[in-house]
Order: structure tokens, then sequence, then C-alpha cells
């Protein structure tokens, strides 16, 4: 795994005339797990997608090396693609990482159009797809969303799967999550 | 870098082409030459009148035809989140923005500069007039794809931006128009230089305004 790290300093976000949260410092090394808790509409979407560098904070600053993986609440795959083929499509671009279709429970849906999966199983597909993107900083905005029991002790093992082998795992969920050395960090306390 | 490139191209060209479920490249082309069969039927069967005024028809045709796709063009994708993903994979909204104008242009460009050979029938075009309309839908097609693509970025994700992209689109392209019809009035080679001007000035300036408006769009 190459090397990774994920820092930011003062974060302050903003939302229309609100301030969500303000004085938000980390710094996460190789096997940190993160997972960011709090009521909805906190603020916990914002910081993933901050932390990701698509939106701009309000205040303060992201540093991160290493490649970034992003699975939030849209699975980027084609709908009317059967899913294998959205699969592929991603995999060809990233031409890396291991297929973790089969561990995901994905085998048998393969030929089924993206549009056609219910949430869960999206959830699963975007999932795999992070796998295969085999970067080190995975940011994960509500992943157990959809998910029923045992999907969740899949995507815990393999959350810690990720770190053990060195990676970083942002996890932003209002549910808990099972893993090891696990932070948590909860917005509400820097709420202004 | 090139190779990621074309696997977008290649999407894109398969999303744009055969449509997935909104619809193909053929409805823009129906559309156009269903266009070119009213016109005869509304002006009456006055042959000069009709040769006379066909070229224009057809350039007018060709302009609504390209504003059938535009809420295809950036919108779905915005929705997925794939352009989230290409960010986070290091490739710019720029270069996603002239992969999906070359797309675009292929996906009703030529299919339209065929369809123009059944319309200029249909409007009783001569030789000399056809020449002129394909030599200008070839160096007008690729700014009216630019634009386009320019005007769906503008417009995705507001409420009603479909109906907004069409009429944005309209007065943009208005030069388009005025010189590529204009070379059929004056029978002049300027007309189409000046088309082909307009359509190197939109295409320059797309990648940048759209990968702005996508950028934005992200927040």
């Amino acid at each position: 795994m190459q090397e990774c790290r994920l820092a930011a300093f003062d974060l302050a976000c903003r939302r229309g005339d609100r301030v969500l949260f303000r004085g938000l410092s980390l710094a996460l090394g190789a096997g940190a797990a993160l997972h960011i808790t709090g009521a909805n509409g906190i603020g916990k979407s914002s910081l993933i997608r901050i932390l990701a560098g698509l939106a701009p904070a309000y205040a303060g600053s992201v540093t991160s090396e290493g490649g970034i993986g992003l699975v939030d609440e849209r699975p980027a795959l084609d709908p009317h693609l059967p899913l294998g083929r959205a699969l592929d499509f991603w995999r060809a671009f990233d031409r890396a990482g291991t297929d973790a279709t089969e561990l995901l429970g994905l085998t048998n849906l393969l030929d089924v159009p993206v549009r056609y999966l219910s949430t869960g199983q999206r959830k699963r597909a975007a999932l795999a797809r992070l796998v295969a993107q085999a970067v080190p900083l995975w940011l994960l905005d509500e992943p157990l969303n959809g998910l029923d029991v045992s999907a969740v002790a899949l995507v815990e093992e393999l959350v810690a799967a990720h770190c053990a082998g060195g990676g970083i795992a942002v996890v932003a969920s209002h549910q808990p999550i099972a893993l090891p050395a696990l932070v948590a960090l909860d917005l509400a306390v820097l709420a202004p | 870098m090139m190779g990621r490139l074309l696997l977008m191209l290649r999407r894109d060209l398969a999303l744009l082409l055969l449509g997935g479920r909104r619809g193909g490249a053929v409805l823009p082309l129906l559309f156009f030459l269903a266009v070119a069969m009213l016109f005869p039927f509304a002006v009456g069967p006055d042959a000069p009148l009709l040769a006379r005024t066909g070229g224009g028809v057809i350039w007018v045709a060709a302009l609504l035809a390209a504003i059938l796709p535009l809420d295809r063009l950036i919108e779905p994708d915005l929705e997925l989140g794939m352009f989230d993903q290409w960010a986070l994979r290091g490739i710019s909204e720029e270069a996603i923005v002239a992969v999906r104008v070359l797309a675009h242009w292929l996906s009703f460009g030529p299919p339209l500069m065929l369809a123009a050979l059944p319309a200029a029938g249909l409007l009783g075009l001569d030789g000399e007039r056809l020449r002129l309309v394909e030599l200008g839908l070839l160096l007008g097609t690729p700014g009216l794809a630019a634009l386009g693509v320019m005007v769906a970025a503008l417009t995705a994700g507001l409420r009603g931006g479909a109906a907004l992209g069409g009429l944005l689109v309209i007065p943009l392209a208005v030069p388009l128009l005025v010189f590529g019809a204009g070379s059929l009035a004056v029978g002049g080679e300027s007309g189409l230089a000046f088309t082909g001007a307009v359509s190197l000035v939109l295409l320059a300036i797309t990648p940048f305004a759209a990968g702005a408006a996508i950028r934005n769009a992200r927040g």
C-alpha cells in the first residue's frame, strides 16, 4: 500500500448562511479509522466532501497524501448497464486492485441492470468499485445505509482489512460500526 | 491518460448514440427530417420558393435537433456522481468536457449531414445549394455541439434546466445560423469561413466555461 496521510487543520464548514462546525482538526496516519458521528444535517457528508477536496472549506485547510476513494449515496454506476459492465468501466479506468464482487456477494447480480438493484445491493456495488480502485484513503459516507446484518459485518471486515493493510478509513455514519482502533469524532461538539 | 480519455469517449458515445433509456441519436434525426418534411406542406408546392428557402429551413431544423439531447449531456452524470469520481482520479473537468463535445458532435453532426441529403430532396435544393448546406453543416455543427455542452453544463441541476437550456441555446446560436444559412443567400465562401470561425471560438471556450460550471454545480 502506498504512503498515506490525511490531515485537516482548523476546518469550518458553512451551508447557506449557517456555520455547521468549526475548529475541526485531525491527523490520520496509516492504519487509522475515524468514525464521524452526529445527528442528521450536522455536516457529516459536507465534511467528507471537504476532506475529498470536492467542496471548498469555509475556513481551514486539508492536506492528504495518497489516492482518495469515495463512496457516498450515489453509486457512479451507469443505471441502464448490467452491474458487471458498469463495474468494468471503472476497472478498465483504474487498471488496479482486486475484484471484490464475490466477497461482497454480487456474483449473481452481475448481469442485472444497476437500476434494478436495491439500495443495499447498490451500496455493495459501490464498495466493489472502491476496492478495485486500490487507493489507501477511503472516505465512506453512510456506507451501512440499506445493508442487512450480514452485509454490515462484511463491510466492517472489509474496512478492517483495509486499515490493517496500512490504509486509512473515514466513516461518516449515524449507525454504529465496529472496527478495531476506531476513533470517534462527534460533530455536535464542534457546532458553534 | 489517453487511454482513460478513450474509455470516456467510448462510454459517452454509447450513451449518446444508443441513449441508455433516454432515447438515442435517432430521435433528433427523425425530428430533423420531420421538420424538413413539414415545411413544403406548410408553404405549398412552389418549387422556386422552396429551393430558395430550403437551405435556411435545414439550418433551423439542425439547430432545433441539436437542442433535443441537451438534458442528457451533463446532468445525468452529475446526478450519478461520475464527475466526483473523475475528479478524485485527477481528471480535469475541462478534459471531460472536451471529450463530451467530441462525442456529442459525433452522435449528431455526421448523422445530420447524412439526413440533409433526403431533406434537400424533399425541399428541392439543387446540387450547388446542397454542397453549401453540407459544407456549412460540417463547419457549423461542431460549434452547435460545443454550445450544447456548455449550456447543458450551465443549466445542470437547475429546476427546469432542460427547457431553460433550449431557450439559452437559441440566441447564442444566432451567429452560426446567420453565417451558415447566410452563405446560401449570397453564395459566398466567406459565410462558410465565418461559420467555421464561430465554431472555433465556441470549441475553444466551452471546456473552460463548462468545466467551471460543473465544478460549481458540484459544490
